[in-house]
């Protein structure tokens, strides 16, 4: 019963409290870069769904099967990133090979990711906090969960502000990120949640 | 010598990383709380990017081309766990403010792109130097920004109280960093508006992640190299 409550504790706390974007900035690359629609914000979302929480399990499990046996855990972000990308690559022939329909809905944006810094925020993040493999794989998910939530509230919003009288030095960039200014004000909204 | 001078001339002012290009956002919202910080991340990233450069362009003959990419992430995430492991024994206050954004200088595609597009193609002293200028760029915007917050969010200059106004709350916590980096773009649109009007060359300015992500893959990201590996 304890480890349920603790890992719904982690869900809310990482998609919403201290949402990976809006809160620690992390990932915010593709979360300003491909924000233009909803449909793309929403495959980008669930791509990195897909991804951190594999990535999650699997640097949880190096990390506990291989670095801290030999006493190597000062070697994990090196070790980390190494594994991260080559995951990325693994996971996209996979698809292409096994999962066609889900290669056409995810495979452009599997490439983009191995740049998001999330991925290698949330591992590093698994090994700070002394998360076992269970609680790293869900904290892993809720991180991706709360980046899909705002990338697709941001698309939303970018999507209603394409028809909106913007000044002309405000246009492009500048207005997205008051955009996501106002939205990390409502976010901390959430603070009190915990 | 000249080439070294226009290098460092070239990192902190021509080619700004974080104010003319736009890259490395992720920790320029995120550790810019204080002018300290800022300036702690800056000087940090620098010392990576230098040595890496160095490294890299002493190795560039040796270093396979299609394996470059795996190749300089090796190269760049040990000089961030020597960084890492130092600043944990001797400034331990900074390793604990900067907590994980230490390891992420990794992915900063700063350095990254440094490697490729400048320390992969040129010998090793313009190498270091280029490192240098790059680093000192982002370490100067990096610490205006956080003074910036830290005046408006605090009242404070480097940790002193100055107590003039009340302070603005909000510029110091998450929401703050998007709307100085909001102003700061703002400014940069103005320039090139402004340069174009004169006839300019303003291709330069915000050519990182100003753009859509999913052309990158089409036509490359151009000056900037994502991670491809």
């Amino acid at each position: 019963m304890e480890t349920v409550k603790d890992l719904l504790l982690i869900l809310v706390a990482s998609s919403l409290v201290s949402n990976v974007v809006l809160s620690q900035f992390l990932g915010l690359c593709p979360f300003l870069g491909v924000s233009k629609k909803v449909d793309t914000a929403l495959g980008m979302g669930s791509a990195v769904i897909f991804v951190i929480t594999i990535a999650s399990f699997v640097a949880a499990c190096i990390y506990k099967f291989i670095l801290v046996p030999t006493n190597l855990e000062y070697l994990q972000t090196i070790v980390f990133i190494l594994v991260i990308a080559a995951l990325v690559q693994f996971v996209e022939m996979f698809l292409k090979r096994y999962m066609k329909g889900l290669y056409q809905s995810l495979g452009v944006y599997l490439p983009l990711i191995t740049t998001n810094c999330a991925v290698l925020g949330v591992a590093l993040t698994n090994v700070t906090k002394g998360y076992g493999i269970l609680y790293s794989v869900v904290n892993g998910f809720a991180t991706a969960l709360g980046f899909t939530i705002s990338i697709v509230l941001l698309a939303s919003i970018r999507e209603k502000l394409e028809y909106n009288d913007v000044p002309e030095v405000l246009k492009g960039m500048p207005i997205v990120l008051i955009t996501a200014g106002l939205m990390a004000i409502a976010f901390c909204g959430f603070s009190g949640l915990i | 010598m000249n080439r070294c001078i226009e290098r460092l001339y070239n990192g902190i002012v021509k080619e700004n990383p974080t104010l003319v290009l736009m890259l490395g956002m992720c920790p320029t919202l995120a550790v810019t709380t204080s002018a300290i910080n800022g300036l702690g991340m800056g000087l940090t990233t620098t010392v990576v990017l230098a040595l890496s450069n160095v490294i890299i362009s002493a190795l560039r003959k040796v270093i396979p081309d299609k394996i470059r990419i795996p190749a300089f992430i090796v190269i760049i995430a040990s000089f961030v766990t020597i960084m890492q492991l130092l600043l944990q024994a001797y400034i331990p206050s900074l390793y604990t403010a900067l907590g994980i954004y230490i390891p992420l200088i990794v992915v900063n595609c700063i350095i990254l792109g440094r490697a490729e597009s400048y320390a992969y193609k040129n010998p090793v002293i313009p190498s270091l130097f280029d490192g240098i200028g790059m680093g000192l760029g982002f370490t100067i915007a990096l610490t205006v920004i956080g003074l910036l917050r830290e005046f408006i969010g605090g009242c404070q200059a480097f940790g002193a109280d100055l107590g003039w106004f009340t302070p603005v709350g909000i510029f110091k916590m998450a929401p703050g960093a998007f709307f100085v980096l909001a102003l700061l773009t703002a400014i940069q649109n103005y320039a090139k508006i402004k340069g174009a009007k004169k006839g300019k060359d303003v291709s330069k300015i915000q050519s990182g992640c100003g753009s859509d992500c999913t052309k990158c893959r089409v036509e490359g990201c151009k000056d900037r190299t994502a991670e491809e590996a």
